[in-house]
């Protein structure tokens, strides 16, 4: 066998033996389900920790530390770990970071390397785990196995349930505060039922979270929907968007933010693709299609406690979602968020949210095509969909980003007329 | 009945409108200088002394928003404002086009409503203008007035200043008129507008044109109007247009309750700045410690000569930089007998003869030059004018100057007008080099243009930051990144002073972290000398000894470094008498500079000739040496040249049997041609390959680029799309690949997003494709069986059986193995050849579409002119043993590198230089993992930016001194 020429520098690897001594410290990517994640996490044995840094000296500490062209998500991470482990919180020796991993044709899934390289002169002795299900990284990652897996599964589908309620009892809320008190019993109710086991009872689950919710009183007045799409860290995390949500309910908008089951299940689907596109393993698609119609299942269930609750719009379903991606692009764009992109875009459209804000970090690769590259179609699908690309990174100002979504929600306002008329001609 | 209010607040002027019913009875338009609040007082003062009473107000703009919010004045978004007086005044309107301070603005208001507003890369529009007229060293009227007499345009990057400075600073030093180059700056803004804004729309109808600059420059509006081939009656430009966001603004203030004026003025007057924007630390707390410092840094001034007294040799040295022209004359005891600092005024060569003369009529002949040297962008032009005895590469001279003042320096910085250069030094030579990017390029130029912008002179406006009390944080990044941090700070109430502040440390952090990228300012080394006419700023100064933490040598000529070293370099290398010019010469030395396009070849670059009164000629803007009146160098060491020919030769011809197929040659074809070019001439298609790539073809297809910071090969596939179209081909194939081919080296073997999907794209953006005419499966052309199925699918309508594709598809891998076979023989011969001559080589190693002359702006030309010969990545990556790297290994093109970089490493006289297309999101990764490659094994690395610019020059400056570097190496 041909020798290999060995670059890589030495650095410390994850073992099964430091789940006991070390304490694992995760990025806040996905606030919302990260807040039940970490408490499966701690229940299978982990002493894990959701970073909650999210001041400036986060982004300073990225800048210095990531490729200037490296995306801003990964400067994100980077500065929220260095950050951490600056403040003297943690036993540097004891510490380890947990960084997720898709192995997609996309940069992110470089983190790890690049979190590594961030960290390796001034942290040389704290271990970089990676988080992922496609057998990279071997000698550093965490043994996922498919129980654990699918707990997991479920952990994100309860954070979408909470997050989806909690963003359509927000703007409404007569009693400020209100949503937030009954999104901190949510969690509660989720973790104790958790604790005692009792992760499938997704039924009960969802029900009792929609209904408590639903408790909330709220006002009938009509506010502008505006959803969000994109790369997922900055969908999803304040520290990468720049606290849209927030800014979005400042405006007197209710924003919109698709579930995160429906990107594990646009992960999951993508290997299912390739074997129908290209002729790859029949076997691993079998298997990913039979967690596929698993996860999809439950998710149609949730779907039905929603309608039959009345009080909320139901989250998408994901059968809905390819359907509506088949119409902009080939499901085979299936790097960083790829179809997934247009698919919420459309979904949006066909459920009365006529903005939407496509969010991305500066130069994303997968959003030339899947998000700026795909406006164009979808705007000739759903004429009157108002959609604005803002673009985040490190220095673009937050005065640059609100003034472009204002532009829009100017336009909101111009139309709300016509969008009337345009919803009562969908509905009859 | 109350009258109206409108305030503008933009982010260099405001602009107020009262309205009485729906005549506008007032209006102005002020400058603000960044003091917005105290501005718009002024203003509303103003029309309370005229029309007192009481009002509804609104304001818009983008530095209105904080205003209003801390005010509690009504808002209205300024484009919702523009759409409201539109309504009211110019009904008929089709398209809405405003340019502003920073914002560039079009408003589609017939055939479904859009409004879009530039990126967060686009630069500005007013200020671009204003960033490139202190460029030119005229104002913004003189600029507008010589491109109303404008000869010819040249291509100019619109997409950001920073790309458009690149591109105007070497035709400012070859010469180009001030007339020329004001219109094609015009016509950069037009072309940003057309393609960055409205991407794909066309803009067409009754055009309405608002904002300040179009309202104030005529050469602009003609620009436009021709451009978008508008008739005088579909041009419109408002009286008003300038203050037409306000006057939409004061319409809209008819839904807000009216209240007195006094009452508005109390409000905003009380309004308080927020404590929103991050501060850092004053750079001096007290004048004393100030003083310390200024003493410190005058122990490293050097000694003066009376040149009205002094009699002997001196050695002349001149820096012929960017923007300014530095020239300096040392006695042989290295004391400065005269030097002299000016900026260029575009006209470098008239400098250097008048300063020149001025300076030896000044030694009454008492002084000879010894010996003269001269560095810099306009090396050529001024060593070939005036006969000077040396010619050296800028890096070489600062080198050397910097030596001067502290033998054991380790690190030196150079921050000038345009560019930032850093280079280590080890064992006493250049170890490695870094210089800006054209992204965090900004500089010193930048500070000079904010300065004006802020009404002062550069030096009062570093001079007012020493002693901020709260600088800002205005982030590290590219000027018009920076530009927006400011208007945020302004927004927010910083003061002129903290700005200033916060731009001399931004301006060092660039430096730091983004061009050098350290991570810890210990990396820098322990003798830092610096220097560049930025230094000399004591502000900038500080904030670098605050960010390092270290004290610094800054010698009192740090502007005339590079003239310094020069000198220096005469004195040392110079033997027998010095061949410059004397005053005879200078007296009667004239020119005629003329340009004109080469017709070496199908090229026609544009070139300049500058012709010198004693008949010799100097050329400049040719990209080969065609174009210099030379003969070609030889190809026979360049396998850039060979690909070129040998890729084309995969294709044999075949009659048009089924048909005439097109190929886009861009992105993933320039691999995979002989595939699809052998697998479609064997089912019986004529193959028809697109246009050359040019920057023509690239405007051809601008108007549907739908993401302006995707990279120049992606955005240049439009045009190559576009020109099969007109071919009229029967369809255009290109293929939608997430998988490249395994090549057994890499984790996974992935393309790139752009080159998997860039299909989706052009067909999303251009009307012209349709199903019919655009066939891009999607394929994995691992696996034979499904491609073939797919294929046959695709093609059914021809009615090739299976058997008849699998065929074709392995006659296209034949032709591929065989490319790829000659490839790797013609790098063999190479190999040994130069070898055999003693010549160096260098892996110029990028992707395959790096072939292109158009992406590649000609660098391997470049390269053999220099005498080295030149292989590519794909021609010797097979000669290495796979390569375990750091990060994840899972793209083919990017396996090749690291094992091109491996392969590099094994052999002594060769050298790499990596192709890095600007925006490639991917190379971030690549390019500090082949670096730590070529660093584990003690080799130079060299990293070449290239995008849609073609500045060869600065490319020259690095590839010159990595090969000074090499040299001295192997010294």
């Amino acid at each position: 066998m041909e020798e290999i020429r060995n670059y890589t520098n030495e650095y410390p690897k994850w073992d099964k033996s430091m789940k006991s001594t070390h304490k694992i410290l995760v990025p806040d990517m996905l606030p919302w389900h990260f807040m039940i994640i970490e408490e499966i996490m701690k229940l299978a044995g982990y002493d894990v920790e959701v970073l909650k840094n999210d001041s400036r000296a986060v982004i300073d500490e990225g800048l210095k530390r990531v490729h200037n062209d490296t995306c801003y998500p990964c400067l994100c991470v980077v500065g929220q770990f260095i950050d951490a482990l600056k403040s003297g919180k943690y036993d540097v020796n004891r510490t380890a970071l947990m960084v997720p991993q898709t192995g997609g044709g996309c940069r992110a899934s470089n983190y790890v390397s690049l979190v590594r390289k961030a960290i390796k002169t001034e942290f040389p002795n704290v271990p970089v785990v990676s988080f992922n299900i496609s057998g990279l990284e071997k000698g550093s990652s965490f043994d996922i196995s498919l129980g654990f897996f699918i707990k997991f599964a479920y952990g994100v589908l309860y954070g979408d349930t909470i997050m989806w309620c909690y963003n359509q009892t927000k703007p409404y809320e007569v009693t400020a505060g209100a949503a937030e008190r009954t999104c901190d019993k949510a969690v509660k109710y989720v973790v104790d039922t958790i604790k005692k086991g009792g992760y499938r009872k997704y039924k009960k689950i969802n029900k009792y979270i929609i209904e408590l919710f639903a408790a909330v009183e709220r006002t009938k007045e009509k506010k502008v929907k505006v959803g969000i799409v994109g790369e997922i860290y900055v969908k999803y995390s304040y520290i990468g968007n720049n606290n849209l949500e927030k800014f979005l309910l400042s405006e007197n908008c209710e924003p919109v933010v698709p579930t995160a089951v429906d990107f594990l299940l646009y992960c999951i689907i993508n290997v299912v693709n390739d074997g129908k596109l290209y002729g790859h393993s029949k076997f691993k698609a079998f298997l990913y299609n039979l967690f596929y119609k698993f996860v999809h299942r439950i998710q149609k269930n949730i779907i039905k406690i929603f309608k039959d609750n009345g009080t909320f719009e139901p989250i998408h379903d994901f059968e809905h979602l390819r359907r509506l991606a088949d119409k902009v692009l080939n499901q085979g764009v299936k790097m960083g968020e790829g179809w997934l992109i247009p698919a919420e875009m459309a979904a949006f459209a066909e459920t009365g949210v006529p903005n939407i804000v496509c969010a991305q970090p500066f130069g994303c690769l997968p959003n030339h095509i899947a998000g700026k590259g795909a406006i164009r179609n979808l705007k000739k699908l759903y004429e009157d969909e108002n959609i604005v690309a803002v673009d985040y990174d490190p220095s673009a100002t937050r005065v640059n980003q609100e003034n472009r979504i204002k532009l829009m929600l100017a336009t909101a306002k111009e139309q709300s007329i016509s969008e009337g008329e345009y919803l009562n001609s969908k509905r009859a | 009945m109350s009258k109206l209010l409108g305030i503008d607040v933009g982010s260099t002027t405001v602009k107020a409108a009262v309205l009485d019913g729906e005549n506008v009875i007032y209006s102005s338009y002020v400058r603000h200088f960044s003091r917005v609040k105290e501005t718009v007082l002024s203003e509303l003062e103003k029309i309370n002394a005229i029309h007192p009473g009481s009002y509804s107000v609104a304001i818009t703009g983008s530095a209105g928003l904080g205003l209003s919010q801390r005010s509690g004045v009504a808002f209205v978004q300024e484009v919702q404002a523009a759409f409201i007086a539109i309504r009211k005044f110019y009904p008929a309107t089709d398209v809405a086009v405003e340019l502003g301070g920073e914002d560039a603005k079009i408003i589609f208001v017939t055939g479904g409503t859009e409004q879009r507003m530039n990126g967060s890369c686009a630069g500005g529009t007013g200020a671009f203008i204003d960033q490139m007229a202190t460029l030119l060293n005229i104002t913004v009227g003189q600029m507008d007035e010589y491109a109303l007499n404008a000869k010819k345009i040249y291509p100019i990057a619109s997409r950001c200043g920073v790309f458009a400075k690149s591109d105007i600073q070497p035709l400012l030093n070859q010469g180009a008129s001030k007339e020329d180059i004001s219109a094609s700056i015009f016509q950069a803004v037009v072309d940003q507008t057309v393609s960055g804004l409205a991407q794909g729309r066309k803009i067409k109808g009754r055009v309405l044109f608002l904002g300040g600059p179009l309202f104030f420059l005529k050469g602009l509006r003609k620009a436009f109007k021709e451009t978008l081939k508008l008739s005088e009656e579909d041009a419109i430009f408002p009286e008003n247009a300038p203050c037409f966001m306000s006057i939409g603004a004061a319409l809209y203030s008819a839904n807000v309750e009216a209240e007195s004026l006094e009452n508005i003025i109390a409000k905003i007057s009380a309004a308080k700045g927020s404590d929103d924007i991050v501060t850092g630390k004053p750079l001096f707390e007290s004048r004393e410690e100030y003083s310390e410092f200024v003493k410190r840094h005058r122990a490293t001034d050097l000694n003066f000569a009376d040149i009205a007294t002094y009699s002997g040799d001196c050695y002349l040295g001149i820096d012929s930089g960017s923007t300014t022209t530095k020239l300096m004359a040392i006695t042989p005891d290295f004391r400065i007998l005269w030097s002299h600092y000016q900026s260029n005024n575009g006209q470098p060569l008239d400098i250097v003869i008048s300063r020149l003369k001025e300076f030896i009529k000044l030694c009454g002949g008492r002084v000879k030059i010894a010996g003269s040297a001269v560095t810099g962008y306009g090396e050529d032009l001024i060593k070939s004018a005036i006969k000077a005895d040396f010619g050296i590469v800028e890096t070489v001279a600062h080198f050397k100057a910097a030596l001067h003042f502290n033998p054991k320096v380790d690190f030196i910085i150079d921050i000038g007008g345009q560019d930032i250069k850093c280079f280590k030094i080890k064992n006493g030579a250049i170890d490695s080099i870094m210089l800006n990017e054209a992204c965090s390029s900004g500089c010193g130029s930048f500070i000079q243009t904010f300065a004006r912008a802020m009404g002062m002179e550069i030096d009062k406006f570093s001079q007012e930051g020493l002693y901020a009390k709260h600088p800002v944080e205005l982030g590290s990044r590219c000027t018009v990144f920076m530009n927006s941090a400011v208007k945020q700070a302004q927004k927010e109430g910083a003061g002129v002073d903290d700005i200033s502040a916060g731009l001399s440390s931004s301006i060092v952090k660039n430096a730091i972290y983004k061009v050098i990228r350290a991570t810890s300012p210990d990396e820098l080394g322990e003798n830092i000398v610096v220097q560049g006419g930025t230094f000399l700023n004591d502000a900038v100064l500080r904030s670098f000894e605050i960010e390092t933490g270290k004290n610094v040598i800054r010698p009192g000529i740090a502007g005339l470094m590079g003239a310094f070293g020069a000198a220096l370099f005469a004195k040392e290398n110079i033997c027998g008498e010095s061949t410059t010019l004397d005053l005879d010469g200078l007296e009667k030395f004239t020119y005629i500079s003329q340009s004109t396009n080469c017709r070496g070849c199908t090229s026609n670059c544009n070139v300049n000739i500058i012709r010198f009164n004693d008949g010799r000629k100097y050329i400049s803007g040719n990209k080969c040496e065609r174009g210099a009146g030379l003969r070609p160098v030889s190809s026979e060491f360049d396998i850039y040249a060979y690909k070129q020919e040998r890729l084309l030769q995969c294709l044999k011809g075949s009659p048009a049997k089924y048909g005439r197929v097109g190929l886009p040659m861009q992105l993933g074809m320039y691999e995979q041609l002989p595939i699809w070019g052998g697998f479609f001439e064997s089912l019986g298609f004529q193959v028809v390959l697109s246009e050359k790539s040019s920057r023509n073809l690239y405007f051809k297809g601008q108007h549907t680029v739908a993401s302006d910071t995707a990279c120049y090969p992606a955005k240049l596939i439009h045009g190559h799309i576009e020109s099969l179209l007109d071919e009229g081909v029967d369809f255009i194939f290109m293929p939608c690949e997430s998988y490249n081919i395994d090549e057994h080296c890499s984790t996974n073997h992935y393309n790139c997003p752009v080159v998997a999907y860039y299909p989706e794209l052009l067909k999303a953006n251009n009307e012209r494709l349709t199903e019919s005419n655009f066939v891009m499966p999607y394929i994995d052309l691992n696996m034979q069986a499904s491609t073939i199925k797919k294929l046959h699918t695709v093609f059914k309508k021809y009615g090739f059986s299976k058997r008849r594709i699998k065929s074709a598809l392995e006659e296209g891998f034949a032709r591929l193995d065989s490319y790829h076979a000659d490839i790797r023989n013609k790098a063999d011969e190479i190999l040994w050849k130069a070898e055999e001559a003693g010549k160096q080589i260098i892996v110029l190693a990028g992707r395959p579409y790096h072939l292109d002359n158009e992406i590649n702006h000609g660098i391997n030309k470049l390269l053999t002119s220099l005498n080295l010969a030149v292989l590519s990545e794909d021609s010797v990556f097979e000669k290495s043993e796979p390569v375990k790297v750091n990060v994840l290994n899972q793209w083919t093109y990017h396996a090749r590198l690291y094992r091109a970089a491996n392969f590099v490493c094994s052999r002594k006289n060769v050298n790499l230089v990596q192709l890095v297309s600007f925006g490639c999101g991917l190379d971030a990764i690549t390019t500090d993992e082949v670096r730590s490659i070529m660093e584990k094994n003690g080799k130079l690395y060299t990293q070449i930016k290239i995008d849609e610019i073609n500045n060869l020059g600065v490319v020259k400056i690095r590839l010159r001194s990595m090969l000074a570097a090499i040299e001295e190496a192997s010294k």
